[in-house]
């Protein structure tokens, strides 16, 4: 490894099984309290319904080997508790450990969503708290915090703009999306019942306007837009774009995913955007957790507010908050129950601790993207030139010459200690590595992370096999993702089953 | 700011390695009269004493000290601290979807564990990553019948979850889909006769919950043979997923829709939970959501990768089984770590004890004159009763004894207008419920 590189390899781990395989019968972790009322003979109670066996294949084991199981496989996993992971899109920052404290505090963690509203008021001031900071934030109107992800955020934005054209006649047929955007943007539309067109990008990664021209009509009825984009740029043309949209009736979607560059800085509401989701686990720091959960809040303008999920949120007399389930053109449910609540929790409790300066968490995010871009500029090809916000695009081109693509960079970073970057997204980048730091990184570990990655430039330079198979110090090496998918084995069966379902 | 790590000298330094004089100029692509004049009006900052004193404020404003009889779908059930310990580890905590293997197997493999459990525990042959909880489980398990069918009418029991129907309904409206609801009898299970008379060769799937909504285990094998005869799929909801250790798994389905929120997690207000959608091997193909599987690595070494993903959104796009990307898997993981520190023997004593303080309850509750049970199909922890008066005033006197009282059955089904549905798991003691059917009794007894 490259002398210059001052960040330490992680320590390997010894090998640890499948829980299945370390069973074995009569072992317990978990007691429970005496039973105070008398046994029942589940049998007689059940009837045909009994399980007449415990559940089969079922792991026995002590307490002990759980913690060494589940602590051991931990330590497989790479973190932001253990470094920068400057996954682009994905906003890997900072967790405050004080967020999962507050979530699971008595009072907030054991309530009952059917609990009586007058017994729930803590609950609620959470919930109408985080709907005026975020209303703040955004710009917008009126909120919902039902939707469980940023994709349930998408599909829950476009019923809303399908209730409020259906009710002047027409849902409308398409819903426009530029060649940018997130996989989630057409999957959810065509959910919401819509045909998909493709908006291209300009040579400068901004919107075709040529082509949005051409597409928009009285059958389109919103394009959904991510700003920044997912090249890191802004899109100037925002406030444009509305207004073609509006002149035809149609409505304008922003895909909050890239809200951490602009909290603070400026208002989706303020530029024309009728409806937008927020992933809080991104910009507003709840943890990922290895895929999540998440919560993505829809806010909207005015003419949409009828249409909200029910139930809405609503302040009586006298400041008592209650839930309002009566709304006649609802677009409905999207989840059981209120929303992701202990994920509301922890947004609320991060925006607290900044208050109004969220703003600095944005300038400090904005400032690191662009001094990696500046560090890696030259070494890496940067496709797209115009100003980064919170995450940087280079694409492989330079290093493709020798035969190194961005998997292969991003594979070999993981040996000089950092989680790789977004690899291949955007799609319009040919070989893309999407960079976003996060404010959550010192200068310092910027400055690890642009030597490494000029190391791993020079690796592919003058010894690309090196790249190619990397990464060479962690517990598993490439997998084989082929064999995966060709033969699928997607769970643990004993063995013994295994030879009988071989013939 | 405590969470940012530059100092105002070091954000100069990299200022001036960028060349540019302010902040500001790194914002000059927005236009000028969209950038923000003035401050937010946001309240904070807050220190974390701060922030702690404030939620700490806010539970003490909700039941805190209250006992609860309320199920419904979100159940109350005994959690190890060695849960919250293993899921609070930052490896765990703050690490992103595994889409890096190398670095991601703590992960990976906890997730093909999780999968193994839930196949174990639903009969089924594949079992996903998870989805965000068990009514949009349901929901995306009708989803994947009509992609293996074809077809697009939906029979759903109305003795289903309600607001489970109401996210189907939501789903389904602009899918083409049309949604029909099956009456349920007075065993309280689903009508099959009625269920027959619906079922056509356009269903693609007949979808009933067990234990169903008022607690009442639904016999699966008539519902599977009408269903298939048709040409169907039958989809069986589990929203009380705990009932599994104790009741036959629903081997009979073609697919199952479950909501573990019972393994580990708390009812938190209503989230976040875990859904999890499995299946019979051959549909695997049309699953939505993530899945890990097994391989090697170059050396021969076991290692797990999320596989199938031409199923997926950041692949196929709008041609993708669903539009699911993050889902719940920390809550997966809880599960995991619960199940398996329950394990074989653990979750059927949980279970036993679950089943013997409802039947305990039921039968205090039989004693009071003007009750009787609403239906006599079996039931694990859950059980509908009727009253001789309103449940909302019986619940209002409940309230005064500081309990919160069973699931007032009328406000989703009028014809059940004195019914409730009086849920009791293992951290329901016997003096609570004692002290609860006191209660009613009371409020009973008590003039008008």
């Amino acid at each position: 490894m490259n002398e210059k590189i001052r960040k330490a390899s992680r320590h390997t781990n010894q090998n640890e099984g499948l829980i299945f395989e370390k069973s074995s019968p009569g072992k317990r972790a978990f007691e429970l309290p005496p039973l105070d009322v008398p046994a029942v003979d589940a049998s007689k109670a059940l009837g045909g319904a009994y399980r007449n066996e415990g559940v089969e294949g079922f792991p026995e084991v002590s307490e002990i080997e759980v913690i060494r199981h589940f602590t051991r496989l931990s330590t497989w996993n790479y973190a932001i508790d253990l470094g920068m992971y400057p996954l682009g899109s994905c906003t890997m920052k900072y967790n405050p450990r004080v967020n999962e404290y507050v979530a699971r505090l008595a009072g907030i963690a054991t309530e009952h969503p059917y609990q009586p509203q007058e017994l729930s008021q803590g609950c609620l001031k959470i919930l109408s708290m985080l709907e005026k900071c975020l209303l703040e934030i955004t710009g917008m109107d009126a909120i919902t915090l039902q939707p469980a992800a940023g994709a349930q955020g998408e599909l829950t934005g476009l019923l809303l703009i399908r209730a409020y054209l259906q009710k002047q006649g027409n849902p409308r047929k398409r819903v426009l999306i530029p060649d940018s955007a997130h996989g989630t943007n057409p999957a959810t539309a065509v959910i919401a019942g819509y045909e998909v067109e493709n908006i291209r990008s300009n040579a400068d990664g901004q919107v075709d306007m040529a082509h949005l021209h051409e597409q928009v009509n009285e059958d389109v009825a919103a394009l959904m837009l991510t700003n920044p984009s997912t090249l890191g740029i802004f899109e100037q043309q925002i406030p444009k774009i509305a207004e073609i949209l509006h002149a035809h009736g149609a409505l304008l979607y922003m895909d909050g995913a890239n809200m951490n560059a602009l909290a603070g800085v400026t208002r989706p509401g303020d530029m024309g955007v009728d409806v937008m989701h927020l992933n809080l686990h991104k910009t507003f720091s709840t943890p990922h957790g290895g895929g999540g959960p998440g919560a993505g809040p829809v806010a909207m303008k005015k003419i949409l507010e009828p249409f909200l999920p029910v139930p809405i949120l609503v302040e009586k007399e006298g400041g008592r908050l209650a839930l309002d389930f009566q709304r006649k053109e609802s677009i409905g449910r999207v989840r059981a129950f209120g929303g992701n609540f202990g994920v509301l929790v922890r947004a609320l409790a991060y925006i607290l601790a900044y208050g109004p300066g969220v703003r600095q968490a944005t300038e400090d995010a904005v400032l690191n993207a662009n001094y990696i871009r500046k560090g890696l500029e030259g070494t890496y090809d940067l496709p797209y030139t115009r100003p980064s916000m919170h995450e940087v695009v280079f694409s492989d081109a330079i290093q493709k010459k020798h035969g190194v693509n961005t998997m292969d960079i991003a594979k070999r970073l993981i040996d000089y200690g950092f989680h790789p970057y977004t690899t291949a997204f955007p799609l319009i980048v040919p070989g893309a590595l999407m960079i976003e730091p996060t404010e959550s990184e010192s200068k310092e570990e910027c400055d690890y992370f642009i030597d490494a990655m000029k190391a791993v430039a020079e690796e592919a330079e003058k010894n690309p096999e090196l790249v190619r198979t990397a990464p060479h110090t962690t517990r598993v090496r490439r997998l084989d993702e082929v064999r995966a998918a060709r033969k699928p084995v997607l769970r643990w069966k004993p063995s013994v089953k295994r030879s009988e379902a071989a013939d | 700011m405590r969470y940012l790590p530059k100092s105002p000298v070091e954000r100069q330094e990299m200022l001036d390695a960028l060349g540019v004089n302010s902040i500001e100029a790194l914002f000059s692509s927005i236009p000028e009269a969209y950038r923000l004049k003035k401050p937010l009006n946001l309240p904070g900052p807050l220190s974390e004493a701060e922030v702690i004193r404030y939620f700490e404020a806010r539970g003490a404003e909700n039941s805190l000290g209250y006992s609860s009889f309320l199920g419904a779908g979100v159940y109350s059930h005994l959690r190890s601290v060695v849960t919250d310990a293993i899921l609070q580890r930052g490896e765990f905590l703050t690490s992103y979807t595994p889409y890096q293997a190398e670095i991601a197997q703590g992960t990976l493999q906890a997730i093909f564990e999780f999968q193994t459990l839930m196949c174990q525990l639903t009969g089924q042959e594949v079992a996903n990553a998870s989805m965000y909880d068990g009514s949009t489980a349901t929901t995306e398990a009708v989803l994947m019948a009509e992609r293996v069918t074809g077809r697009r009418r939906v029979l759903v029991a109305r003795s289903v979850h309600p607001e489970y129907r109401e996210v189907l309904r939501t789903y389904a409206k602009n899918s083409g889909l049309t949604v029909e609801e099956i009456a349920f009898g007075v065993k309280g299970t689903l009508d099959i006769n009625g269920l027959k008379s619906a079922l056509k060769e356009d269903v693609c799937a007949v979808v009933v919950q067990s234990p169903n909504f008022f607690g009442a285990i639904e016999t699966l094998a008539p519902v599977a043979e009408a269903a298939h005869s048709a040409g169907s799929l039958l989809v069986v909801a589990v929203a009380e997923a705990l009932s599994l250790g104790l009741v036959k798994a629903p081997s009979e389905a073609d697919i199952v829709a479950m909501e573990g929120q019972s393994f580990g997690l708390a009812p938190s207000y209503g989230g976040p939970f875990v859904g999890v959608v499995a299946s019979r091997e051959k549909f695997v193909r049309q699953m939505p959501g993530r899945l890990a599987g097994q391989t090697t690595d170059q050396n021969g070494q076991r290692g797990f990768v999320l596989t199938l993903a031409t199923r997926e959104q950041h692949i196929r796009r709008e041609k993708a089984t669903s539009n699911i990307c993050t889902n719940q898997a920390l809550c997966a993981l809880a599960a995991t770590v619960h199940l398996t520190l329950l394990g074989k023997e653990g979750i059927r004593e949980m279970a036993e004890q679950n089943l013997a303080k409802a039947q305990f309850a039921l039968g205090e509750l039989e004693k009071i004159p003007g009750i009787r049970r609403s239906f006599p199909a079996p039931f694990f922890n859950e059980f509908a009763v009727e009253l001789p008066r309103s449940v909302k005033m019986l619940n209002a006197e409940l309230l005064k004894n500081k309990i919160v009282g069973p699931f007032v059955l009328g406000s989703a089904y009028p014809e059940l207008s004195k019914h409730a549905l009086v849920c009791v798991t293992e951290t329901t003691s016997r003096a609570e419920i004692e002290k609860f059917a006191g209660g009613v009794k009371a409020a009973l007894e008590s003039p008008l």
